[in-house]
């Protein structure tokens, strides 16, 4: 079962464990409904879609309000500390969460005492605190964009808001930033980078590009990135080796976009609609 | 090294407390540290009163540890206070700076402005904010989801509502593209 474990931008949802499905523009889980826009909710979202496409996927949700203060985050990861023993999970991807690098620290040792190791997958705010802990090596994918790959690469930096100015965040610069951000440990087993192309990496530099369908709009649109990552895990958790379902990913993802013919206006569900289809396509080609 | 092997040699459950993720709030006088601590403290936040690393040659004497994600949110209950900190710098390397490149890109129509991990677009003709991208915190979602399809002119600021440094990016891109529409 894939795991999802984020938050949702309204102070007042609480938290919540349970299975996740899409009606419509809306994500249920556990009689609450949750509209579509970005972040978490996104991920989940396409995970979803992509799940039609893959048949018998069962999408878990650990979901906690969270507007930015900190307090739904830190009494999910208080939840997971004390819960990941009893379940079983072959996927778990981290999300939007605020970034707390000793309760980071306590989820990744809460993870140990699992039966079997679920692949580990973080971007957002998870992805930060796992960078800054350390362990990032720890993880089986993260998936940044250039300024959060920069930020990887910044060995220095707590926070993308801090990267130093020398690192520059541009396409040009990616196997320079990928090379550095291994050689400070500070980048996972994998490395899955969005972008106007879209990158696999691991400690051996650039693996695979991807520049097909290229949409410049994408990269103002919220939530392209969720949607990204929600469908590598989906792939991920139908038993595709992680390089592979990164790649093919990266492809649906980007023909989904050019499917729905994005401005920079265009909102994420409007390119999660087209997931089914996109991902159809790709895995036909691969046949 | 392995998943397993790094969590196995482990005897002390409670991982050891971390300062990579901390700031130091930097004041002129020690009365403004002892009121600033005050403050916090007494808004909730988990934060300590300490020597300044020797990074930092100005200042007082003591200088307040705190949450740097929640720079915005904190720096927003202080000045509320009157007792704004003269540096904030991250406890990892006190020589960083925020990030002050902006990157834009023009779409014809549509404007988009980045500043360090968050991109703010605009439509040119009517001013509305179309779309908010990038970021990792809580706030970003909430933040999009109270500014995208208001004007600039209505929008609530980032800086007011937003609560972490991701907020704080959205901010200066919101400033950017305030100073690009004025031009």
């Amino acid at each position: 079962m894939l795991a999802v474990v984020g938050t949702i931008p309204d102070q007042n949802f609480p938290l919540i464990a349970g299975k996740v499905t899409l009606d419509g523009n809306r994500i249920c889980i556990e009689g609450k409904k949750v509209d579509v826009n970005r972040g978490t909710p996104a991920l989940l979202a396409a995970a979803y879609k992509a799940g039609e496409v893959l048949g018998r996927m069962e999408l878990f949700g650990h979901l906690v309000g969270d507007i930015g203060l900190g307090d739904g985050s830190k009494r999910l990861y208080e939840y997971l500390t004390e819960n990941l023993e009893h379940l079983s999970f072959s996927v778990i991807t981290f999300h939007y969460l605020q970034p707390d690098v000793d309760w980071h620290n306590r989820v990744l040792f809460a993870l140990k005492k699992m039966a079997k190791r679920p692949a580990l997958i973080a971007d957002a705010g998870f992805m930060y605190a796992a960078k800054m802990s350390g362990q990032s090596q720890e993880y089986d994918l993260f998936t940044p964009d250039i300024g959060e790959l920069a930020f990887l690469a910044d060995e220095t930096a707590p926070h993308p808001f801090y990267t130093r100015g020398f690192i520059l965040h541009e396409e040009n610069r990616v196997p320079d930033l990928v090379a550095r951000a291994y050689e400070h440990n500070n980048a996972s087993q994998s490395l899955l980078i969005k972008g106007e192309k879209d990158y696999l990496a691991n400690r051996q530099g650039i693996q695979a590009t991807v520049n097909g369908y290229m949409e410049r709009a994408m990269e103002a649109i919220g939530g392209t990135g969720d949607t990204l990552t929600g469908i590598a895990a989906a792939l991920i958790e139908s038993g595709m080796e992680i390089s592979n379902a990164a790649i093919v990913a990266a492809k649906a993802n980007r023909l989904a976009g050019y499917y729905a013919r994005p401005t920079p206006a265009t909102q994420v569900i409007e390119i999660i609609r087209q997931i089914p289809g996109a991902l159809e396509e790709i895995l036909q080609e691969k046949k | 090294m392995s998943f397993f092997k790094f969590l196995k040699p482990k005897k002390d459950k409670k991982s050891p407390e971390s300062d990579q993720d901390k700031g130091i709030l930097v004041f002129e006088h020690t009365s403004e540290v002892i009121r600033a601590e005050s403050v916090l403290k007494a808004s909730g936040w988990k934060i300590r009163v300490m020597g300044p690393p020797p990074e930092i040659q100005s200042g007082c004497d003591l200088v307040i540890e705190f949450p740097l994600i929640e720079e915005l949110n904190i720096i927003r209950t202080l000045k509320k206070a009157g007792v704004v900190p003269r540096e904030i710098v991250p406890v990892s390397s006190p020589l960083l700076k925020p990030v002050n490149l902006f990157h834009i890109k023009d779409f014809g129509r549509h404007l988009m402005v980045r500043a360090a991990n968050m991109k703010l677009t605009i439509d040119k003709n009517t001013k509305i904010i179309v779309n908010i991208s990038g970021g990792g915190c809580p706030d970003v979602p909430y933040l999009a989801q109270e500014i995208v399809g208001k004007s600039l002119k209505d929008a609530p600021r980032p800086g007011e509502i937003g609560h972490t440094l991701c907020g704080y990016a959205l901010e200066l891109a919101f400033e950017e593209i305030n100073r690009q529409c004025l031009q």
